[in-house]
């Protein structure tokens, strides 16, 4: 899923701050699982910016609705009819469902609730991290199941490097060193020989460094 | 066996001589005498010296440009490269800029993670790792080619080094690790410094059942510990280094004013030892912020005087 964390409260009142009618808009999805843009995180925001305009003597609007998906249109046209009593949006979707409601909605505000950071899972409650940089083109099959790429601070397809120690990666105690993992599978498959093979340079046209991208499934169009 | 280059360093080794070469840091400003007056003091002891890029991921003067004035000086340079800043465009370049100058000892690294630097805010690159670019070194050097595919005038004319820390974990990767930098094209090794011998020796010992010592040649790296406080820190502090509790209660156990001589005990030692490896083909003397001193490791090692090759 995609992971978020809530900004904090400041940010947010500094972003809103000059609005007399606000739509707090959660999402369904992801955002909820990880509980940084769900119902109960649009609640909890609601009531906390209504205690401060109050405290301001200000008087605004706010109102709340989570959607079950802001990437998706079918979902995000369910607001059109109200859209136009608002002064702004502010959306706890990730970074994708803010945009898709920015270009829905192309004459209101929308500003972000939350960090979008990453593709991740939840290790364990209140913890997620990091397992995909969407790279576009998956070497997860030489890799013992183990991606370089998302989970190793210097992406190195050949490491592990020189800063290796017990486990653990150069740049924090409390982060895997993604090569050890892999190679401990590795060793569990008993495929440790494929150590040796060197991994080609990538084509990192696929990623980032090609720009945005765009998947086109013909066979799907309507 | 006969050389590929005109590197003194790959000749020298080649010839069966210990090769001995050592490492200057750039300043962090621009002035020049930074490095030529470290170069100075070591021209006469060493065969080649390295000259680190970024180093710890703090910004310095440029590896490249400082290689060049050593180049001016008549001393044999050795560029570090790091994949940390540069993409594939970038790292072809200097390496063109650098066999432009007749630079001809390339060492090729991963780079410490930006965190650990002035810029911890900043972006790395990682288009390739170090081992990759072992073998773009080599193809644009043994096939006059880029990674693009066309075809490089002139081309670089590189001696083809890479670094290999036997202390890093996991240990039993470290001498297959080594075995596919040999198989991507790396020629010399500079190893990580040695502080636990014995861990050393199983390691070089693993490399050789394998035959690896007759592929590549194995600089061992030492440095010299300046103070006990130093010594804890390397132990404590800097990834991937092994450094065993009883030298640092060997540095801990003798007065302050005499620390520093201890620390240069150590590494004389260290090299005596190191000598009887085999598979060592050679010494790395890094001594860190402390050049003046390796006339006097070198002399003592009895690696005095280098072998005269012009």
């Amino acid at each position: 899923m995609i992971v978020a964390e809530k900004k904090p409260i400041e940010e947010i009142i500094d972003q809103v701050k000059d609005f007399q009618k606000l739509l707090i808009a959660g999402c369904n999805e992801c955002v909820t699982v990880c509980e940084a843009g769900g119902k109960k995180e649009v609640g909890i925001l609601a009531s906390a910016l209504r205690m401060y305009f109050m405290n301001e003597g200000k008087k605004v609007e706010i109102d709340e609705v989570t959607l079950e998906r802001q990437c998706d249109h079918e979902y995000l046209e369910e607001i059109r009819d109200r859209i136009d009593k608002y002064d702004a949006v502010l959306s706890l979707a990730c970074g994708v469902g803010v945009q898709f409601m920015a270009e829905k909605y192309f004459s209101t505000p929308v500003f972000p609730g939350v960090n979008t950071c990453f593709m991740g899972a939840a290790e364990e409650r209140g913890v997620w991290s990091e397992r995909c940089q969407a790279c576009g083109q998956c070497i997860l099959g030489e890799t013992a199941g183990i991606c370089p790429i998302s989970r190793c601070a210097k992406r190195l397809l050949n490491g592990p490097c020189g800063g290796s120690t017990k486990g653990k990666c150069e740049i924090s105690k409390d982060l895997d060193c993604a090569w050890q993992l892999i190679l401990d599978r590795l060793k569990e498959l008993d495929r440790l020989d494929d150590y040796e093979k060197i991994m080609p340079i990538k084509d990192w046209s696929t990623e980032r460094a090609g720009g945005p991208r765009k998947v086109v499934r013909e066979d799907v169009r309507l | 066996m006969s050389t590929k280059t005109p590197s003194k360093l790959e000749e020298i080794l080649t010839a069966g001589h210990l090769a001995v070469t050592s490492e200057c840091g750039p300043p962090r400003g621009s002035d020049p005498e930074d490095i030529t007056k470290k170069a100075e003091m070591i021209r006469n002891h060493v065969d080649a010296i390295n000259i680190t890029d970024n180093q710890t991921s703090v910004t310095r003067l440029c590896s490249l440009a400082a290689c060049v004035h050593l180049k001016m000086m008549g001393i044999e340079p050795t560029l570090q490269m790091v994949v940390r800043d540069r993409n594939r465009i970038a790292l072809q370049s200097d390496i063109l800029g650098a066999a432009s100058f007749d630079i001809h000892n390339i060492l090729c690294l991963s780079g410490d993670h930006q965190q650990f630097g002035d810029c911890p805010k900043g972006q790395n690159v990682f288009d390739i790792d170090s081992m990759q670019l072992i073998q773009t070194v080599r193809l644009m050097r043994d096939e006059g080619k880029f990674l693009g595919g066309d075809e490089i005038k002139r081309p670089p004319q590189m001696f083809v080094g890479a670094a290999a820390n036997p202390f890093a974990d996991p240990f039993e990767i470290r001498v297959p690790r080594l075995a596919k930098k040999i198989a991507a094209g790396v020629e010399f090794i500079q190893t990580q410094c040695i502080y636990n011998l014995d861990k050393f020796e199983l390691w070089m010992k693993l490399a050789c059942d394998r035959g690896l010592h007759e592929k590549v040649y194995i600089l061992a790296g030492v440095t010299p510990f300046k103070s006990a406080g130093m010594a804890k820190y390397m132990k404590n502090r800097v990834p991937g280094m092994d450094v065993p509790d009883e030298v640092v209660k060997r540095m801990s156990g003798v007065p302050k004013e005499k620390q520093a001589e201890e620390g240069i005990n150590i590494c004389v030692e260290s090299i005596q030892r190191l000598k009887e490896v085999e598979g060592v083909r050679g010494f790395h003397i890094m001594a860190i912020e402390w050049e003046e001193k390796v006339p006097e490791i070198v002399e003592r090692s009895g690696l005095y005087p280098r072998p005269d090759i012009s």
